[in-house]
């Protein structure tokens, strides 16, 4: 097992963009307690981790011209729904820069998901909003080393990268495999803190002799399926289900798209429903529980075969 | 410090190039030679001309960047942006100042460090002050008095404010929003609320030997906003005139200087959109 867990993963990766790289990491209430959950290095202005405005639009263009001035900026956006307003111009000018202007704008927003009493904004995954426009990349690690990729990716490239992070897995240390059995029953497709429920869901329903396969979506845009993750769709008796933390009218049913164009099964999703949160647990919007996975599954397994006995 | 003969003449000779160029865009845009629209900077010329040479004058090898918006076109020549690469790109050739894409609103010159807009009205102000935070180039950032309006924009003065960056918001004031005036948009003036973030400003007319002036003030090293009242003489998209009887400060110099820098300018841009036409 890894010595860090992937809070301490992260905190180290910024520490040494800071100190060996002349980057810079900018956002609001970084040097506040907690540090971002624990995410950041005790730094301050003078070795590079810069303290915003409240001003949310400004300070996504604070960080845009930053990326154009060369300093590889780390854009800390501390809850993903406050992405409704800083994401308007890293979308529209950083996301273009390179092929407008031949000019690239490389950037990285590191944008923090969680869930659980915080309400109709706060709440959640949002990376389905990013997900339209042209010119990003978009992954979501769970794990120490899938970060340390995605760094080593940014640090190497001049892309614009929107990673999509969730509070849940930052004491994780274990690295995520991929589940696949022979002859499987359904495959799911989880993306963010869905992958957890996914392996715990495979497990159970190991047991009772279903066989689930589970497929870890780290690299969501572009979207990178495996010649071993297609096979196992096309191998799913049931075919498959995508799982997002994200409103399910998002990244979710793209990729499921994508995947039945792929195979020509039949792939269905779950993820937040399409309703606002509210602060109580009886009115939250939460991501699919590994209960509410195999519910589905059920339901998948229960229509097919009543389906196929019709026929 | 004041504005001598010689220089007033450098100043006009840049502000005539902008001029002559849009009165040729003008007619492209009427024979339908041009078919994208097109925002005429016509009228607010000195504006940029007289901020280029003081550049060009006093920190001829400081590396400035410079952020626009659409209605750029003086800006960029005045800076030095390359006449045909513009011309090229309003024509929508991949040889153009920004590969064929940026039409007229989105113009860039990566010689000169002038930075193309993304449409966005007033995006370019918080992306100037972030250039300016992460490289510390002395940066002047054009916007004109209804993209100044934008919430993210204000929000730009603040935080160059309270970083003391070397920035300088120039607004070009031309009271106009497509048609919309200015005192039906607001009932405050962009100096007043630079001020109250802390910045140095002011507000004044578009005269080069105002201009000069009041740039010359030692103002180098502080973030300043200029909101500088100006004439826009075209549509606020394409050509045509909204008010025949619009002031146009060329003709002050016309009767200072002569027709003859005038009409250099006209055939220089007239040579150069003809080799470019060919090339299309």
């Amino acid at each position: 097992m890894p010595k860090t867990n992937l809070r301490e993963t992260i905190k180290e990766t910024i520490r040494h963009h800071l100190k060996k790289n002349n980057g810079l990491v900018m956002g609001q209430c970084l040097t506040a307690v907690g540090w971002v959950g624990g995410t950041l290095p005790e730094l301050y202005e003078k070795d590079g981790m810069i303290e915003l405005s409240m001003a949310d639009v400004a300070g996504g263009g604070f960080a845009v011209g930053a990326a154009l001035s060369g300093r590889k900026p780390i854009y800390v956006i501390r809850y993903q729904g406050f992405n409704w307003f800083n994401a308007p111009i890293i979308l529209n000018y950083a996301c273009k820069s390179k092929e407008i202007w031949g000019i690239p704008c490389s950037m990285l927003i590191r944008s923090i998901g969680m869930e659980g009493s915080i309400g109709p904004v706060a709440g959640s995954s949002h990376h389905s909003l990013y997900y339209r426009m042209p010119g990003i990349k978009i992954v979501s690690p769970m794990s120490p080393n899938e970060f340390k990729k995605v760094y080593h990716d940014f640090i190497n490239n001049d892309d614009v990268i929107y990673v999509s992070e969730h509070r849940k897995s930052y004491d994780n240390r274990k690295e995520l495999k991929d589940i696949v059995y022979e002859n499987p029953d359904i495959t799911l497709f989880a993306i963010s803190i869905t992958r957890f429920e996914a392996i715990e869901t495979s497990k159970k329903l190991f047991k009772k002799g279903i066989k689930v396969n589970v497929i870890n979506i780290f690299e969501i845009k572009p979207l990178k399926i495996s010649k071993k993750a297609k096979q196992s769709l096309i191998d799913s008796k049931f075919g498959g289900i995508v799982l997002d933390d994200d409103y399910v009218n998002g990244i979710a049913k793209n990729i499921a798209h994508d995947l039945n164009l792929m195979t020509n099964k039949i792939v269905n999703v779950i993820g937040l429903k399409d309703k606002s949160a509210g602060f109580y647990p009886q009115v939250d919007n939460l991501p699919p529980t590994s209960n509410e996975i195999r519910g589905l599954i059920y339901k998948i397994i229960k229509k097919q075969k009543s389906q196929i006995k019709y026929i | 410090m004041k504005l001598d003969k010689a220089t007033e003449l450098l100043i006009y000779e840049k502000a005539s190039l902008c001029r002559a160029f849009e009165e040729e865009v003008f007619k492209n845009l009427q024979n339908k030679n041009i078919k994208i629209p097109v925002y005429l900077s016509a009228g607010q010329e000195f504006i940029a001309s007289t901020f280029a040479v003081f550049f060009d004058k006093f920190f001829p090898k400081t590396k400035k960047q410079i952020f626009i918006q659409h209605r750029g076109h003086a800006t960029y020549l005045a800076f030095g942006g390359d006449l045909k690469k513009l011309i090229l790109e309003l024509l929508g050739s991949s040889k153009g100042c920004a590969n064929g894409m940026g039409g007229s609103a989105s113009i860039q010159c990566r010689e000169k460090n002038i930075y193309g807009h993304d449409g966005l009205m007033g995006s370019h102000g918080p992306i100037a002050v972030g250039a300016c935070f992460g490289n510390n180039f002395p940066t002047l950032c054009f916007i004109g008095d209804a993209a100044a309006e934008e919430d993210y924009f204000l929000a730009s003065l603040g935080w160059a404010s309270t970083k003391k960056l070397p920035i300088w918001f120039i607004v070009e004031d031309n009271n106009l929003s497509i048609l919309t005036e200015k005192k039906v948009r607001r009932n405050w003036e962009m100096d007043d609320v630079a001020k109250s973030f802390g910045l140095t400003s002011f507000d004044i007319e578009d005269k080069p030997k105002d201009i000069w002036e009041t740039f010359s003030k030692n103002l180098i090293k502080k973030p300043c906003l200029f909101n500088i009242r100006t004439n826009r003489l075209y549509w606020h998209a394409g050509a045509g005139i909204d008010d025949p009887n619009t002031l146009d400060r060329q003709k002050d110099y016309i009767t200072k200087f002569g027709y003859e820098i005038i009409n250099n300018a006209q055939r220089k841009v007239k040579k150069a959109w003809n080799k470019c036409q060919k090339l299309i």
